[in-house]
């Protein structure tokens, strides 16, 4: 723990025990900084020391409060430490050969939360989440797990460090040789544990997974469903403070995916696990998990809960992401599109929240009377919220009826995008 | 077959089971090991280090070049050394270990080599060290491998038996020679011949079954 007082233009500025800049704020005569946990690496202390020094230089408030802005504007010290995260990630960086693969991913995952991470292949997905347990070394930036920092460990120290991280893979990755009860139970060897301790562990979990009858069964006379189960099992026989999952579903089939994510949705609330999972599928995303980061190209372009995400994505990755499960203007309708004038208008109207559940339709009918139809689209629900796409076709060409129809949906905190017009009914 | 000849032939079967077992499990008990090394030091093994893996390799292509009629002859100091003669059943013992290592060695990597990387994986996130990778996973997992490989080893000693006649170690080979060939005892030489094939189907048929019960790769 450091103290300092901190004086600058106007007078004293702070005081007291200093850590982690949180917030800061320049106000007439002084600053107002408020400070989290402790500054534990020498780096952030000489860092810290320097931000002090260029503010206590400062000649006018304006002046002063440039440079607490520009101290904000820096991941490294605004990412939040809170007690409650499983992970923090500072502007991680890591090169293979000339790409990034990771390009500056600054991440948390909260306690209890499911964090879902989707991306293209090849966007650095795998290796952000190797990097979580240390199978990926980062060229540079911070990996926090319970609040320690394992950049740099060494092989040695994160073997214990590991046993606190289950993971589960694509293509299961169960050792063939060994029956399934082996198989679960081998975390707990790898720990030293007594033989009966670790039978009755994988016992235990074999329940849980609902697969106590293939205990002495070995790997390659399960289904993929049933190996994801043990793969499952295991991750969790050593009772790990976060679940890693690498696509764990992307080698199952719809039914199969189904069911070992309601398993996953089921250990996150009975035990409460922190669980992070990386996805090229939005439907992985939107069927467990409670926050959603979009990575490209090495970048987190995009983070937020899940439904909002889905109700308003801002990038072009996202929106291509969602197109899979998210209604489209349906491709013989896009084809025929005009941009002057046709026989109906063509509306993509996006709504979430209250404005999903509301009569919409029958309000805008009864406001704005005239023709219009549904086309496409439908409402959709994402962790109870709703949100909807709807495609509408406005019949004629009245540019004030057009104008009022718009004008009542943006009222309705519906946002509303005139796609163009076609010429015959479609 | 007079009686004398078939007393001879049955030491000579002797003289090559000790000869061919002993040196299997030699080369077994050395060349596993070394497949290992080769396997873990070779680029993104759990012990990388290129250096190493190449000295090795160089070290067992070296052995692997020279024919086994000159090594057994260009071995007689060390098995001297070793043994105390350079000549009989247990001299021979000598080269053919030192001449099977280095094969059995190049077959369990390629074994290895098949395990699977994401096990590999899958023992470092769990928290294994190297120790319990190679336990756990790269000796489990290519057993079946590692048994077959053998088996094809065993084989090979056999055949590689037969040229230890050269320094006097006895064996089938050197009854097929002497008798068969030399003193055109034709029974001889058949018999002998049928007993090599017995050997070899034997040898193939228990390492068969056993990789059979081993392999749970489905």
């Amino acid at each position: 723990m450091i103290g300092a007082w901190l004086s600058g233009a106007g007078g004293p500025l702070l005081s007291g025990p200093l850590s982690h800049l949180c917030t800061a704020k320049a106000i007439p005569g002084k600053v107002c900084a408020v400070f989290r946990t402790e500054l534990r690496k020498d780096k952030e202390i000489e860092r810290f020391a320097v931000f002090m020094k260029t503010v206590k230089r400062s000649k006018t408030d304006s002046e002063m409060n440039q440079h607490v802005t520009a101290e904000l504007a820096d991941p490294v010290n605004i990412a939040p430490a809170g007690q409650d995260d499983v992970v923090r990630l500072v502007d991680l960086k890591r090169r293979f050969g000339a790409t990034p693969a990771l390009d500056g991913v600054s991440l948390t995952v909260r306690k209890g939360e499911i964090l879902g991470i989707i991306g293209r292949s090849g966007a650095g997905k795998s290796t952000l989440i190797r990097c979580l347990n240390g199978l990926e070394r980062p060229d540079s930036g911070d990996v926090f797990i319970e609040g320690r920092e394992i950049g740099r460990l060494g092989e040695r120290e994160l073997q214990p460090l590991r046993r606190r991280i289950g993971m589960i893979f694509q293509h299961f990755n169960l050792l063939s040789a060994k029956t399934v009860e082996d198989n679960v139970a081998l975390p707990l060897k790898i720990e030293g544990r007594p033989k009966a301790e670790r039978l009755a562990r994988a016992a235990e979990l074999l329940d849980l997974v609902g697969l106590s009858e293939k205990a002495k069964a070995y790997p390659s006379s399960l289904s993929g469903g049933q190996k994801q189960r043990v793969g499952i099992a295991r991750a969790l026989a050593a009772r790990p403070a976060l679940l890693l999952s690498d696509e764990a579903t992307s080698a199952l089939d719809p039914e199969t995916t189904r069911s070992i994510l309601a398993l996953l949705k089921d250990i996150n609330r009975q035990l409460g696990l922190t669980i992070l999972l990386i996805t090229h599928e939005m439907e992985v995303i939107r069927s467990i998990a409670d926050r959603v980061a979009v990575i490209d190209a090495g970048r987190i372009v995009e983070q937020g809960p899940v439904w909002s995400v889905f109700a308003e994505p801002h990038s072009e990755i996202t929106r291509s992401l969602l197109g899979g499960i998210r209604p489209q203007l349906p491709a013989e309708i896009a084809g025929r599109l005009l941009p002057g004038a046709g026989a109906e208008l063509i509306l993509r109207v996006d709504v979430a929240g209250e404005a999903a559940r509301g009569p919409l339709l029958s309000d805008l009918a009864v406001a704005v009377p005239g023709p219009f139809r549904l086309v496409h689209g439908g409402i959709d629900h994402v962790q109870q919220q709703s949100v909807g796409t709807l495609f509408l076709a406005v019949v004629g060409n009245d540019a004030r009826h057009v104008a009022d129809v718009i004008a009542f949906l943006k009222a309705r905190e519906a946002r509303v995008e005139v796609l163009g017009h076609v010429a015959g009914s479609v | 077959m007079s009686p004398v000849l078939f007393e001879l032939l049955l030491r000579s079967i002797w003289e090559t089971v000790l000869m061919t077992a002993a040196s299997g499990l030699i080369s077994l008990v050395f060349g596993l090991p070394l497949g290992l090394a080769l396997i873990a030091t070779e680029r993104g093994g759990i012990a990388e280090n290129l250096w190493v893996n190449r000295a090795l390799g160089a070290v067992i292509n070296g052995f692997r070049s020279v024919p086994f009629i000159i090594l057994l002859v260009a071995l007689i100091p060390v098995t001297r050394l070793i043994v105390g003669t350079s000549i009989g059943t247990w001299a021979a013992i000598v080269p053919l270990s030192i001449a099977a290592t280095p094969y059995y060695a190049r077959i369990a990597e390629v074994s290895l080599r098949e395990v699977d990387r994401g096990l590999i994986e899958a023992a470092r996130a769990m928290g294994g060290n190297r120790w319990t990778i190679i336990r756990e996973v790269l000796v489990p997992e290519a057993l079946p491998g590692i048994v077959a490989g053998f088996t094809v080893t065993l084989v090979t000693l056999i055949g590689a038996s037969a040229m230890a006649g050269a320094i006097g170690a006895g064996g089938l080979g050197d009854l097929a020679i002497r008798y068969g060939y030399q003193r055109f005892e034709t029974s001889v030489m058949v018999a002998v011949v049928i007993v090599l094939i017995i050997l070899v189907c034997g040898i193939q048929w228990v390492g068969d079954r056993l990789v059979a019960r081993l392999d749970r790769r489905g």
